[in-house]
C-alpha cells in the first residue's frame, strides 16, 4: 500500500526499547502495518476496512432487493434470507458505518486539536485490530457453518440453543464481544485525547464542532457497550456452560434482553449520528464562508441529544407490552429527542444563510444529508406514537425511517466527509465535475430504493419476509425500490472508480484547497509523521481561519504563550510495537477456542494474552525524537 | 473548566510536550475505565435483582448464603484498601520498604479473600447450588464471579508491582502507577459493598427479602 508511505521517517537510530519483541522500525512493507501506532494509518486503515465491510453489506442488500423485486421469487430461501438481512444489519451497523466515524476520528482528531497523536498510541493499533479480526470472526461463519440468521437485534429466545441449534448464533455474539473492545478502548483513549492534549489556548468552546461531537460519542460508547457486553456474554454462557439467563422454562426473562440491547442500541445510533453530525458541522461553514451559527448551542444540543440517547430505549418496545405509563413515558422521551435535533439542522441551514455558498460535491452531500435526515426525523416522530407504531411496526416502513436516518444521514454525512478529507489524506483532489455526477446517482439510487418502501409498509409490507403475495399492490413499490439498488450500485462504483482515479493521477490539493477553517489544514497533505512542524497556538474558535484572516479574529492575541518553547527538546513520536497485533490476535483466535469449546486452544490463547500483556506492559516509552529545524531525527529515550 | 487553564508555568514546558490537562493521562484513563465498569457491574446487579425471587427450585439465597463467614471476607477486603492508602503514602515519602510491604498486604488480603470465595463456591456447590441448576445460581455466580476476576487480576497486577519495584528501584515519581492501582482496587472494594449488602445482607433484613 502506498497511502502514508512518505508518513514515516527512519529514525537514525531506532531505540529498540526492553523485552521480548523488539520495537520494530520499518518504514514500508506489511510490517509496518501490522505494527503501526500513528493515528493517521490506524484512521486510513479504518477507513479501508470500514469500506470493504460496507461493500459486502452492499452486497447482501443487493441480493435481498434482488429477491423482493417480483412477489413469489425464488431467488435466495429463507434461511439464506434470514443470513442476509442479519449480516446486512450487523454489518452496516457495527463493521461498516460506526468505524468509519470513528476512522475520522483517528486521522482527524489529534490533528484538529493541534496534537502528535492519541494519548495512548498502541491501545489505538489494539482498538483497531480488535475491531478488525471481531468483523473477521463474524464473517467467517459463512464459511464455518452457517451465518448468524437471527437479525441484528437477536431476540431471545432466537437465540437459544433449542432455538438456533448452529454456530451462527454464536458467531454474532463472540464476534460482537470481539470488537466491542475495540469500540470501548478507542472511546476511552479519545476521550483522555481530547482532554489531555489541545493545543495551547485550545479551550474546550474552541474546540472544532467535530471533536465535541467525537467526544460525546465515545461518552456514549463508554456508557452504552457494557450493557451489550453482558447481555451478550449472558446468551454465550446459556450457549456455552449451559446457564439460565434467557431459558423461560426456568423462569428467564426474554424481554431482560430487549431492555439491555436497546439500552445500548438506542445510543448506539447516536453514536452512529453524532460524528456524522461533526462532518456536516466542517463541512457546512467552510463552503458557506461563515462560521458554524449558534457554536455554543450546537455544543449543548450535541450534549443534550447524547444524554437524552439513554432515556429513549424501550421506544423499540411500545409492541411489547410495557403497558400504556411505560410507553407513554418513552413516547414524551422520544418527542423530546427531536427538539435539540431540529435545533441543529436550524443552526446548519442558518450557518449557509446569507454565506457565499460554494455547490461543491462535498457540499452537496452534506445538504443532501439535511433533506434525507428531516425526512427520517419526521417519519420518527410518527413511530414514537405508540398507536401508530402498534401499525406500522415490523413494516417496511420501518425500514424506509431508519434507513433515511442512517443511510441518508449518517452514510451521506461521510460521504461529504470523504470529498471534504480526501485531499488532506492522500493530497490529491477528487474530481469535481465527476463527484457531482456520482452524488446526483447516489442522491437519486438511495430515495429511490427507500421512499417507496414507506408506501409498501403503510400497505402492510412486512419485514424479515423473504417474500410476498402478488395482487395486494405491493409490485410496483418493490420494483422501484429494486431499480433504484442498480442507480445506487452505479453509483457506489462511480465513487470507487473517482477515489482510485485521483489517488493515481487526481490533480494535487495543496495543504488548504478549500479555504477552510480548522487546523488540519494547517498541516501538509498528507500530514507529516510529526503532523506539525512547530506546536499551534490557539487564539480563536475556528483557529485555522483566524491565522489566515486576523481580521476575522474574535480571540485572545496569544502573548501568554510568548517565550515558551514547546518542542525544545523535540518533538517525541511514540515506536512502533507487536504486541497490540499480538494481542488482538490472541483474543480472535480465543473466540474461536471459546466457539468450538476447544479448551486448550483458549488456555493457550489466554496464556499469550497475558504474556502480551505483561511485554505490552514492560516494553518501555520507546518513540524516536524529530527536530522538524534541522531535519535529523535522533535516537529517543 | 479546570482543564482549560495553563497547566504549566510561563516558560517551562516538560519534556514530553504540552499538556492540556493537569491529571495524567493514565489517571484520567483509570477514571474513564471505572465509570464504563460502573454499567458493567450494573448491569450485572440488574440482571440479579430482577431475577430476584423468580427461581423455580431450590437452593434459595437463604439456605446457601453464610453472613457471618462473607463478613469476615468482606472485612479483610476493606481493610486491603486501607493498606493501599498506607502503601501509596509510603511511596509518596520515599519510602521503598515500606511501599512494598503494604504493596504485597494489599494483594495478600485481596488473596485471602478470593481464597474465601473459592471456598465459598466449592460450599455451595456441594449444597446443590449450581450455575445450571436455577436463577439463583445462574445470577449470583456471575456476578460474584465477575467481581471474583477484578480482585484476581488486581491481585496479580499489585504483585506485579512489588516485583516491577526490584527490577527497576521504584521512587516517588512512581506514584501515579500505584495510585492509578490503587483507584481500581478501591473500586472494586466499593463494587463489593454493593454486592454484599444488595446479595447477602437484604435478604436477612425482615420483611425486604425476595
Amino acid at each position: 500500500m502506498a497511502i502514508g508511505r512518505r508518513d514515516v521517517p527512519a529514525p537514525a537510530t531506532p531505540d529498540a526499547g526492553g523485552g521480548l519483541l523488539a520495537r520494530p522500525a520499518w518504514t514500508k512493507g506489511l510490517g509496518s502495518w501490522l505494527t503501526t501506532v500513528d493515528h493517521k494509518r490506524l484512521g486510513i486503515l479504518y477507513i479501508l476496512t470500514s469500506f470493504t465491510f460496507m461493500g459486502l453489506a452492499s452486497i447482501e442488500a443487493f441480493i435481498i432487493r434482488l429477491q423482493l423485486a417480483a412477489p413469489g421469487m425464488e431467488l435466495v430461501s429463507p434461511d439464506v434470507y434470514n443470513q442476509l438481512f442479519t449480516m446486512h444489519g450487523v454489518t452496516m451497523i457495527f463493521l461498516a458505518i460506526m468505524p468509519l466515524g470513528t476512522g475520522f476520528a483517528n486521522y482527524f482528531v489529534p490533528l484538529m486539536i493541534g496534537a502528535r497523536d492519541l494519548a495512548f498510541p498502541r491501545l489505538n493499533a489494539f482498538g483497531y485490530w480488535v475491531y478488525a479480526f471481531g468483523g473477521l470472526f463474524v464473517y467467517s461463519s459463512f464459511f464455518l457453518g452457517g451465518a448468524p440468521d437471527v437479525g441484528w437485534f437477536a431476540y431471545a429466545p432466537l437465540t437459544s440453543l433449542s432455538n438456533n441449534p448452529g454456530n451462527g448464533t454464536d458467531f454474532y455474539m463472540i464476534g460482537l464481544l470481539i470488537g466491542g473492545i475495540g469500540s470501548l478502548v478507542t472511546a476511552m483513549n479519545l476521550i483522555v485525547t481530547i482532554f489531555s492534549m489541545r493545543a495551547p489556548g485550545m479551550t474546550m468552546m474552541r474546540m472544532p464542532v467535530f471533536v465535541w461531537m467525537i467526544l460525546v460519542t465515545s461518552f456514549l460508547i463508554v456508557f452504552a457497550f457494557p450493557p451489550l457486553t453482558i447481555a451478550l456474554t449472558q446468551i454465550v454462557f446459556d450457549r456455552t456452560f449451559g446457564t439460565l439467563f434467557y431459558v423461560p422454562e426456568a423462569g428467564g426473562l426474554p424481554i431482560l434482553w430487549q431492555h439491555l440491547f436497546w439500552i445500548f442500541g438506542h445510543p448506539e445510533v447516536y453514536i452512529v449520528i453524532l460524528p456524522a453530525f461533526g462532518v456536516i458541522s466542517e463541512v457546512i461553514p467552510t463552503f458557506s464562508r461563515k462560521p458554524i451559527f449558534g457554536y455554543p448551542v450546537m455544543i449543548l444540543s450535541g450534549i443534550f441529544i447524547g444524554f437524552m440517547g439513554f432515556a429513549v430505549w424501550s421506544h423499540h418496545m411500545f409492541t411489547t407490552g410495557l403497558g400504556p405509563v411505560a410507553n407513554t413515558a418513552f413516547a414524551l422521551t422520544s418527542f423530546v429527542i427531536g427538539v435539540p435535533t431540529g435545533v441543529k439542522i436550524f443552526n446548519w441551514l442558518g450557518t449557509m444563510w446569507g454565506g457565499s455558498v460554494r455547490f461543491t460535491t462535498s457540499m452537496l452531500y452534506a445538504m443532501a444529508f439535511l433533506f434525507m435526515f428531516v425526512i427520517g426525523g419526521i417519519t420518527g416522530i410518527m413511530l414514537a406514537m405508540p398507536p401508530f407504531t402498534a401499525q406500522a411496526t415490523d413494516s417496511y416502513f420501518v425500514v424506509a425511517h431508519f434507513h433515511y436516518v442512517m443511510g441518508g444521514g449518517a452514510l451521506f454525512a461521510f460521504f461529504a466527509g470523504v470529498y471534504y478529507w480526501f485531499p488532506k489524506l492522500t493530497g490529491k483532489l477528487l474530481p469535481e465535475r465527476f463527484g457531482q455526477w456520482t452524488f446526483a446517482a447516489m442522491f437519486i439510487g438511495f430515495n429511490m430504493i427507500f421512499m417507496p418502501q414507506h408506501f409498501a409498509g403503510l400497505m402492510g409490507m412486512p419485514r424479515r419476509t423473504q417474500t410476498y403475495e402478488a395482487g395486494i399492490g405491493l409490485e410496483i413499490w418493490n420494483l422501484v425500490s429494486t431499480a433504484g439498488t442498480f442507480v445506487m450500485g452505479t453509483a457506489l462504483f462511480m465513487l470507487l472508480f473517482s477515489v482510485i482515479y485521483a489517488f493515481r493521477n487526481g490533480t494535487p490539493a495543496g495543504n488548504d484547497p478549500w479555504d477552510a477553517r480548522t487546523l488540519e489544514w494547517a498541516a501538509t497533505s498528507p500530514p507529516q509523521h510529526h503532523n506539525f512542524d512547530e506546536q499551534p497556538i490557539v487564539t480563536d474558535r475556528d483557529a485555522f481561519w483566524a491565522q489566515k484572516y486576523p481580521e476575522a479574529s474574535h480571540g485572545d492575541d496569544g502573548s501568554q504563550w510568548e517565550g515558551m518553547d514547546f518542542d525544545a527538546h523535540g518533538i517525541h513520536m511514540p515506536g512502533q510495537s507487536w504486541y497490540p497485533f499480538l494481542l488482538a490476535t490472541s483474543i480472535f483466535i480465543a473466540g474461536y477456542g471459546l466457539l468450538f469449546e476447544n479448551w486448550p486452544l483458549s488456555i493457550l490463547m489466554l496464556v499469550v494474552l497475558v504474556g502480551a500483556t505483561y511485554g505490552w506492559a514492560f516494553e518501555g516509552v520507546g518513540g524516536h525524537h524529530v527536530h522538524p529545524d534541522d531535519g535529523a531525527e535522533a535516537a529517543g529515550d | 473548566m479546570a482543564a482549560d487553564a495553563p497547566t504549566q508555568a510561563a516558560g517551562t514546558v516538560p519534556a514530553h510536550g504540552w499538556r492540556s490537562s493537569s491529571l495524567p493521562d493514565m489517571k484520567l484513563m483509570m477514571w474513564i475505565f471505572l465509570a464504563s465498569d460502573i454499567m458493567f457491574f450494573g448491569t450485572l446487579i440488574g440482571t440479579y435483582l430482577i431475577y430476584k425471587g423468580r427461581s423455580l427450585t431450590g437452593p434459595y439465597p437463604q439456605d446457601v448464603l453464610d453472613i457471618p463467614l462473607t463478613t469476615v471476607s468482606t472485612f479483610v477486603l476493606l481493610m486491603s484498601s486501607f493498606l493501599m492508602v498506607i502503601a501509596l503514602d509510603a511511596l509518596k515519602r520515599n519510602d521503598v520498604a515500606k511501599f512494598r510491604l503494604w504493596t504485597f498486604g494489599v494483594a495478600f488480603f485481596g488473596a485471602i479473600f478470593l481464597g474465601f470465595q473459592v471456598y465459598e463456591f466449592n460450599h455451595f456447590v456441594d449444597l446443590g447450588l449450581t450455575l445450571q441448576g436455577n436463577l439463583f445460581g445462574t445470577t449470583f455466580y456471575v456476578l460474584t464471579g465477575t467481581h471474583g476476576v477484578h480482585v484476581a487480576i488486581g491481585v496479580l497486577w499489585l504483585l506485579s508491582i512489588v516485583v516491577a519495584s526490584y527490577v527497576r528501584p521504584w521512587t516517588s515519581k512512581d506514584a501515579t502507577n500505584l495510585e492509578v492501582a490503587g483507584l481500581y482496587w478501591h473500586f472494586v472494594d466499593v463494587v463489593w459493598i454493593v454486592i454484599f449488602t444488595l446479595v447477602y445482607l437484604v435478604d436477612f433484613i425482615p420483611g425486604a427479602g425476595g
